[in-house]
């Protein structure tokens, strides 16, 4: 007979923070998630990738109970999101894409309207509300209207306000969108720091692959499917090969010897000869004893790791940027093509 | 697209599995920080929905303070109404030398000025819709009846400081300033608030523009106005005239108060106040006081119930 959740110690409840077994939603004739299964451990900062119109915000939408779900469960801090919609509720906190701040109240009311909805208990609110907009660095601003605040900061203060009522699991929705660099860092800064203080599990999805490095893990979706899963390194290494650059005084020649010596292709790109192996780190040292044994002189060398931007090229079969560029109409004519098949 | 197909579910492999256990293993400590929100069970039930209808109530006084303007021109339309209509037609119309036409006309433009509150009130829920806010009241823990009644009550409470005001201006008007008729006026247009405010929400919770809730609502609302009686008596008016006044709910928010305000006309003679108060009649029947606002409490009710249906299926 299975335990009642009251009767298991805290810990094994919170062990997983998020749980999704066959995930499913259809709009209508558009399958937009098809049977998702993953799951997120307490703690993890977990980066939820795919194209436009991959069934991201569907899935999310699910954990958060704003979508019900076609078919499957999922569970967010042992809740289940059909059944216990009220409790998944208070264990979130959700930071939108949009803005959902009230322009016209200071900083403090916004996060106090906040603390009374979520239920904080009342003795904890002035000490949750110092320490949230501590982290965010916002303490000195919390009697001014947020109309003045500028787009970092009202982002800001959406994950202070996300924060408030520690939940399990913070969902972000493309936190860093339309933030220029420098605050894209800073909104980094404290989303770490806020991992490391507050334990906080992130869900978080985002179309700069070089915040996707951040993560614990990332899962990719391609229509509504989760087409790879692991950690960045782990993703790297099943994409594959480093690349090798290197410039020679003899380009043909290098070529020649490193099809001789290790049956390697090699292209000549810009002046480098140019070639993929498996470990960079360790052909590297091979290539410079044969090519001195050779007295081929090597002027410089590059080893490259695949980027994730390689990743999700290699999984979904576009990179992020083009991905967001065609947008939805390409989902659309996607999903209407295999509608009619 | 081929190579995503050709890969497809290749890395949801089981050694996966074993890199969660660790980082759960690596957040135990972590898990501690945040056990205060495990630790103290947060208020829900009733108590706690109740809590998020005050919020959700205080937050519309604090938007209501934040901008006197709203309170200024809430009264200046009336004001306008009462003084410049009632002095200017005044000296076509003549009741006598106790009884002059802005006398009349005060109740009408009291409900006015309640009625453009209130329904700006409701309409700052397009508002929040348009600027997210809404967004941030709907996933809260709370069932969505309770942020519906916050914002009727709210839109409500913010009407009857509206109405205040139109009453400390009533002796301009030659209405006596008599605590227990202040006080009935004050709760007549409370109620009247409560059912436009709710009425509002019922029309709110399908738009998405505030300027097509602005078009909308003064489509409606002018009807509803000049036909409810604010304007003119009840009584002697033509058949088909007298048979839309009886089914405007606004006319049964005037009445009352008009009755009100005459009780306290001593020197108003029996036959000039039984002319310009009728009443209501229903096929000949008198409709009591009692009827008349419970009709109104009626509609706010059925308004409330239709507008938390309505927010309990958007999203």
């Amino acid at each position: 007979m299975p335990l009642a959740r009251s009767q298991l110690p805290c810990t094994l409840v919170f062990m997983v923070a998020v749980e999704v077994r066959g995930l499913t939603k259809d709009f209508g004739e558009v399958k937009a998630v098809r049977g998702v299964d993953f799951e997120v451990a307490t703690g993890e900062t977990f980066g939820f990738l795919g194209p436009n119109g991959a069934g991201k915000t569907t899935t999310i939408g699910m954990l958060c109970t704003l979508v019900k779900p076609t078919a499957g469960r999922a569970s967010v801090a042992g809740y289940d999101v059909t059944g216990d919609r009220a409790d998944v509720r208070r264990s979130i906190g959700l930071v939108f894409q949009d803005p959902t701040l009230d322009n016209y109240l200071t900083a403090e009311q916004n996060l106090r309207f906040h603390a009374e909805l979520y239920g904080v208990p009342r003795a904890m609110v002035r000490e949750r509300l110092g320490s949230v907009l501590e982290l965010v660095g916002l303490a000195d601003k919390r009697k001014t209207e947020v109309r003045t605040f500028s787009g970092g900061m009202k982002r800001r203060l959406e994950i202070a306000r996300g924060l408030l009522h520690a939940p399990v699991v913070l969902f972000l929705d493309e936190p860093t969108i339309g933030l220029d660099p420098q605050t894209r860092r800073s909104i980094w800064e404290y989303i770490r720091t806020l991992k490391d203080t507050e334990g906080t599990t992130i869900f978080m999805t985002t179309h700069y692959m070089d915040e996707a490095e951040y993560c614990d893990r990332i899962g990719i979706i391609d229509k509504g499917q989760i087409v790879a899963m692991g950690t960045p390194e782990q993703l790297k290494a099943s994409v594959g090969k480093d690349r090798v650059q290197i410039q020679t005084g003899n380009s043909a020649g290098a070529i020649t010897a490193l099809k001789e010596h290790f049956d390697i292709d090699a292209a000549v790109h810009e002046d480098s000869v140019t070639f993929s192996v498996s470990s960079g780190g360790e052909f590297v040292p091979k290539l410079f004893a044969r090519f001195s044994e050779l007295v081929i002189p090597i002027r410089s060398v590059g080893v490259s790791r695949p980027s994730l931007d390689d990743v999700f090229m290699s999984y979904t079969g576009t990179t992020i940027r083009d991905a967001e560029a065609s947008g939805p109409s390409e989902w659309m004519r996607r999903m209407a093509g295999r509608g009619f098949r | 697209m081929d190579a995503a197909d050709g890969r497809e579910g290749l890395p949801v492999s089981t050694d996966l599995r074993s890199t969660t256990d660790q980082v759960a293993e690596d957040a135990a400590p972590m898990r501690q920080a945040s056990s205060w929100a495990a630790a103290y069970p947060r208020s829900s039930g009733p108590v706690h929905e109740a809590k998020a209808v005050w919020v959700v109530l205080r937050r519309e006084g604090i938007r209501f303070t934040n901008d006197p303007l709203r309170v200024i021109v809430g009264v200046l339309q009336p004001v306008l109404f009462l003084f410049v209509l009632g002095s200017g037609l005044g000296s076509l119309v003549k009741f006598g030398p106790d009884l002059n036409l802005r006398t009349f006309l005060y109740p009408g433009a009291a409900a006015m000025s309640v009625l453009f509150t209130a329904l700006f009130s409701a309409g700052s829920i397009v508002w929040d819709r348009e600027f997210g806010f809404l967004r941030e009241m709907l996933v809260a823990p709370v069932s969505r009846t309770s942020i519906v009644v916050g914002k009727c009550l709210g839109g409500a409470m913010v009407s009857s400081v509206q109405g205040i005001l139109m009453i400390c201006i009533s002796g301009l008007a030659g209405v006596p300033y008599n605590p227990a008729l202040m006080f009935t006026v004050l709760a007549e247009l409370l109620l009247l608030a409560l059912t436009v405010t709710s009425f509002g929400m019922v029309v709110a919770a399908r738009i998405k523009q505030f300027q097509s809730f602005m078009a909308v609502t003064q489509m409606l609302v002018m009807p509803l106005f000049f036909l409810s009686g604010a304007m003119y008596p009840l009584s002697g008016l033509p058949g088909w005239l007298r048979a839309l006044t009886k089914i405007d709910p606004l006319t049964y928010a005037v009445d009352p108060i008009r009755k009100a305000v005459f009780e306290h006309l001593p020197k108003v003679p029996p036959v000039i106040k039984h002319q310009l108060v009728p009443g209501i009649t229903w096929d000949g029947w008198h409709v009591p006081l009692g009827l008349e606002l419970g009709v109104v409490a009626i509609m706010a009710f059925g308004f409330i119930t239709a507008a938390a249906v309505q927010f309990r299926r958007t999203d």
